[in-house]
């Protein structure tokens, strides 16, 4: 019980420095999202798992914190995404843009 | 039906937090009661005879391959990121999705999200607007079998 | 032991993630690394939990992980209507 909870603290430690590192080294803002959203979402996944074998009686509470995290994060994350594109800012390179037609492409000159 | 359902659920997640004490039964079911009549008209689930079955396909199938995905997406993001030159092909493309209810396309837009290289950004109708690291296809159909026709499959058979 | 290791994994992570609120080039990037940074502290706030073995940290924990959701929620209207470029 006491290796499982340890294995899956430093898992958990791991997955959130590589959404730090994630956050930082991305090159335009919604890769930045993405990479923050999933690793941070693994990483309070597997770090709370940890803590909850550490103390079974805890699990109820740790498996609420859980689930309202995996629904919460993406969701965040979608409404961040959404304003972002709505304030104008595209990336570089881009291939193929379909959100024009549904949000207008109200773009100011900047890109 | 959904009334009862509402409560319950209600009712178990003030229990899981505060504890089981009398007081705090009794005030439990006072303020679920309160919320189910707010609140039960905005929901919109289907309570029937098969939800033992759905739940238990949410729960065996569709929670190891979220879980599988999940893992997969962090691989891929930990090997973009540990890479030197870091390579791109972003844009922003649009899938059909054939489930119908809110609650349906949520799990769908959330499952999306934390896939490989994908960010649901708004879902419009039946339409969800998505944005990808590298776009394959050229036409929305092979997008939508790039990105969702596995979760499709499976959420087609929890929410009927 | 574990607890250095484990704290400090997280610490650099959550540096890090710090170190992109402070040069992000525009405002959304700014708030990103905010996101990223509640659900950091919501798992430093479990470890904590575990640390002082206290179940109380967890119901802070969930207290914590709503009004981070509410935060990210309210940043994102306020950016809608804000134009790119200006931080």
């Amino acid at each position: 019980m006491e290796i499982a909870s340890n294995v899956f603290l430093i898992i958990g430690g791991l997955f959130y420095l590589l959404g730090g590192l994630g956050i930082l080294r991305m090159p335009d803002t919604f890769n930045r999202i993405q990479a923050g959203t999933k690793a941070t979402t693994l990483g309070a996944f597997a770090l709370l798992i940890g803590v909850g074998f550490a103390n079974p009686e805890w699990v109820l509470k740790v498996f609420l914190i859980i689930l309202f995290i995996t629904v919460s994060n993406p969701i965040g994350s979608s409404a961040l995404a959404k304003a972002t594109y709505l304030s104008g800012y595209r990336p570089e390179n881009l291939v193929q843009d379909d959100l024009k037609e549904l949000l207008g492409g109200e773009d100011n000159g900047t890109n | 039906m959904k009334y009862v359902a509402t409560f319950l659920v209600l009712f178990a997640s003030y229990v899981l937090l505060a504890g089981l004490h009398v007081q705090e039964l009794v005030v439990g079911s006072i303020v679920s009661l309160m919320l189910t009549v707010l609140i039960a008209n905005m929901v919109d689930y289907k309570v029937d005879f098969k939800l033992p079955i759905r739940l238990l396909v949410f729960i065996f199938v569709y929670v190891p391959v979220f879980v599988y995905q999940l893992v997969l997406a962090n691989l891929d993001v930990a090997r973009r990121v540990l890479s030197p030159k870091i390579p791109l092909n972003p844009g922003f493309v649009k899938i059909k999705t054939d489930l119908k209810g809110d609650f349906a396309k949520l799990t769908l837009a959330n499952s999306i999200t934390l896939t490989p290289g994908t960010l649901s950004i708004d879902v419009d109708g039946d339409d969800m607007y998505i944005h990808t690291v590298d776009v394959k296809g050229k036409s929305p159909e092979e997008n939508k079998k790039n990105i969702s026709s596995l979760f499709e499959k499976i959420l087609g058979v929890v929410f009927k | 032991m574990i607890d250095i290791i484990v704290f400090g994994l997280v610490g650099l992570g959550l540096l890090l993630a710090i170190f992109r609120l402070l040069i992000g080039p525009n405002t959304q990037d700014r708030v990103v690394s905010l996101d990223t940074i509640n659900v950091i502290v919501i798992g430093v706030i479990a470890l904590l939990a575990r640390a002082f073995n206290n179940s109380l940290y967890l119901d802070i924990a969930i207290v914590y992980a709503i009004l981070a959701f509410l935060e990210t929620v309210v940043f994102a209207r306020y950016l809608e209507g804000r134009k790119h470029g200006n931080s």
